[in-house]
């Protein structure tokens, strides 16, 4: 397909006004397309930065290394540092058993990985509520071993796992099924153990869309609000991720200091896009291999 | 493949380890997703088929459901039809800072929703960088449900333009040359020639971009105003519900959403297989 494709472009476009548009249309939809990016997508973070800085750095850094502000900052890292590998080692199953295998359901298996995309992120946090909150189904068990789940950090890990879910093996499936099983039936020939054959061949095969997987999937696990809202309880300086910490500030009418703490948010933001952006010019082979089957 | 016999569960496979990666995700689907999915339709059916109906149909758990699925409708239109201009002039046009805007069309896909949401207000607010403007003709856009809509823009954006641009990318030069050379304008070969070829991915974007919409809380309850009956989305009305721990009330009013969104998405599905054999793809 790309041979198909860098042959096309290699063609000179003929100059006629049938195979472009004139530059007036050109320009006006440039302009509109950037005006409405501008609008949406780019003053809104400007306006993080601004607000979060109007009163000068040193409210700034007061309000982002305040207590509270630096207990959701752990809570947030330690979330996402348990809710990530688990991700990972459950993406890889899942990617290694589609893509390598066919088997009855498969199409079932696929849909149903899918399906915390399309599940609202606060039905996400209810039903774990459902299960293990005071008056949920194990609600009484739990409150007899003195196990908390819900308005605890497992909650927040639970309905952070469901929200990013999909994530590692949405990414790993199609790369693995366009890369085919040669490799590995190679080295499985040649006297290579399924391990070795796992960490020497299948993994750095795949690193690639593992790590850009691993991305989205850790910034929406540090930045998940709706379903982690539902579970925390929003306890102060315990169970307060860093989106909720914006949260409460903002309702409390401290507005400078919400447009802090969501700096250190958009920070995170800026990065993830910008490893992204590099991940994507590095491999874009690789990459656009498996984006063009998903 | 297909000369396989099927035997059983699975076709043999001279690979390892299918017994243990197929455990691992099933279990794992099971106890995060499926098990807690369906606890949640077994305490909406536990309420009994009269309360049910009588919170289904109650005023405010329909305006907020139609405020969630409306506003996110015309979010996905209007992110459709910005999306394919935006992939448009991404695939095919080169100007300064190209690669910048192209890396920043992902930005709703990194911001948490919670920053885009107080972002959103502070821009869009009566005294704000946008809201001024409609504000001096009397037209209030945040804590209405305009902002709910705007809010629902912002996240969905990014699916129609990531949907549409690979396929825009993809599409042979040579049919515009030939409609070209058959006389069609510019405009006619756009809309007559490329423009079909891009719509199942449109279809797809529209539909991950609604149902991405349908659910979003974060970045919609800073900006709605949240009143009851014009401005409340159905997820807020689930987290009310549940800080009065009404659970029943919360498990229906989900059940109600998720039920609806998968009608919908079916109905899209089905829309979308059908228009890609009318055009010839499998």
């Amino acid at each position: 397909m790309s041979k198909m494709i860098s042959a096309s472009r290699s063609q000179p476009a003929r100059n006629g006004s049938a195979l472009r548009e004139s530059n007036a249309v050109k320009a006006l939809l440039i302009g509109t397309a950037l005006t409405f990016l501008a609008l949406f997508l780019f003053l809104p973070l400007v306006i993080v930065f601004m607000e979060a800085l109007q009163r000068g750095l040193t409210t700034y850094l007061e309000a982002i290394t305040e207590p509270d502000a630096l207990s959701a900052m752990r809570l947030t890292l330690l979330v996402a540092a348990i809710v990530v590998p688990i991700n990972v080692i459950v993406g890889i199953a899942g990617s290694w058993t589609i893509a390598r295998f066919d088997f009855r359901g498969k199409n079932l298996l696929v849909s149903l990985i899918d399906l915390p995309f399309s599940v609202s992120p606060v039905i996400a946090g209810l039903i774990y509520v459902l299960l293990f909150g005071a008056q949920g189904y194990f609600g009484p068990w739990l409150r007899e071993h003195g196990i908390e789940i819900i308005f605890a950090l497992p909650g927040i890990v639970l309905a952070t796992m469901f929200v990013t879910f999909p994530f590692v093996a949405r990414e790993l499936i199609p790369h693995m099924e366009t890369l085919g099983s040669t490799d590995e039936e190679a080295a499985l020939t040649l006297g290579a153990s399924p391990w070795q054959t796992f960490f020497k061949i299948t993994l750095p095969n795949v690193k690639w869309s593992l790590l850009y997987g691993v991305l989205l999937c850790n910034a929406r696990a540090m930045g998940e609000f709706g379903a982690v809202a539902v579970v925390s309880g929003k306890i102060r300086g315990v169970t307060t991720t860093l989106p909720l910490q914006v949260e409460i500030l903002y309702n409390e009418y401290m507005g400078t200091a919400a447009f802090a703490v969501a700096s250190l948010l958009a920070f995170l933001a800026l990065i993830t896009l910008a490893a992204k952006t590099i991940l994507e010019w590095h491999y874009a082979k690789e990459i656009a291999a498996m984006r063009h089957n998903s | 493949m297909s000369m396989l016999v099927k035997t059983g569960f699975r076709q043999p496979s001279i690979l390892p380890g299918f017994g243990l990666s197929f455990g691992v995700i099933i279990t794992a689907l099971s106890l995060v997703v499926l098990l807690p999915l369906a606890a949640l339709f077994l305490k909406a059916a536990s309420a009994g088929p009269s309360e049910i109906i009588a919170i289904a149909s109650s005023p405010r758990t329909l305006a907020a459901l139609r405020l969630s699925f409306g506003a996110a409708f015309i979010a996905a239109i209007v992110s459709s039809i910005f999306g394919l201009l935006i992939a448009w002039v991404l695939v095919r046009y080169d100007f300064p800072g190209h690669r910048f805007v192209d890396a920043a069309v992902d930005l709703p896909f990194a911001l948490p929703t919670a920053v885009a949401g107080i972002a959103l207000t502070a821009l869009w607010a009566g005294n704000g960088w946008l809201g001024t403007w409609p504000a001096q003709y009397g037209i209030k856009i945040a804590y209405t449900p305009a902002g709910v809509v705007v809010a629902l823009i912002f996240v969905s954006l990014p699916f129609v333009v990531r949907s549409v641009q690979p396929v825009l990318a993809d599409a042979q030069q040579d049919v515009e040359e030939a409609a070209a050379l058959l006389g069609a304008s510019r405009l006619r070969a756009v809309f007559g020639v490329i423009l079909p070829n891009v719509w199942p991915a449109l279809l797809t974007g529209f539909t991950l971009a609604f149902a991405r919409a349908i659910g979003e809380y974060g970045s919609v309850i800073f900006i709605a105003g949240n009143i009851p009956m014009v401005s409340e989305v159905a997820p807020l009305l689930i987290v009310i519900r549940l800080e009065q721990f009404d659970y029943a009330g919360a498990a229906i009013v989900a059940a109600l959403m998720l039920i609806a969104s998968f009608v919908l998405l079916i109905c899209i599905n089905t829309v979308q297989s059908w228009s890609r054999r009318k055009l010839g793809y499998v």
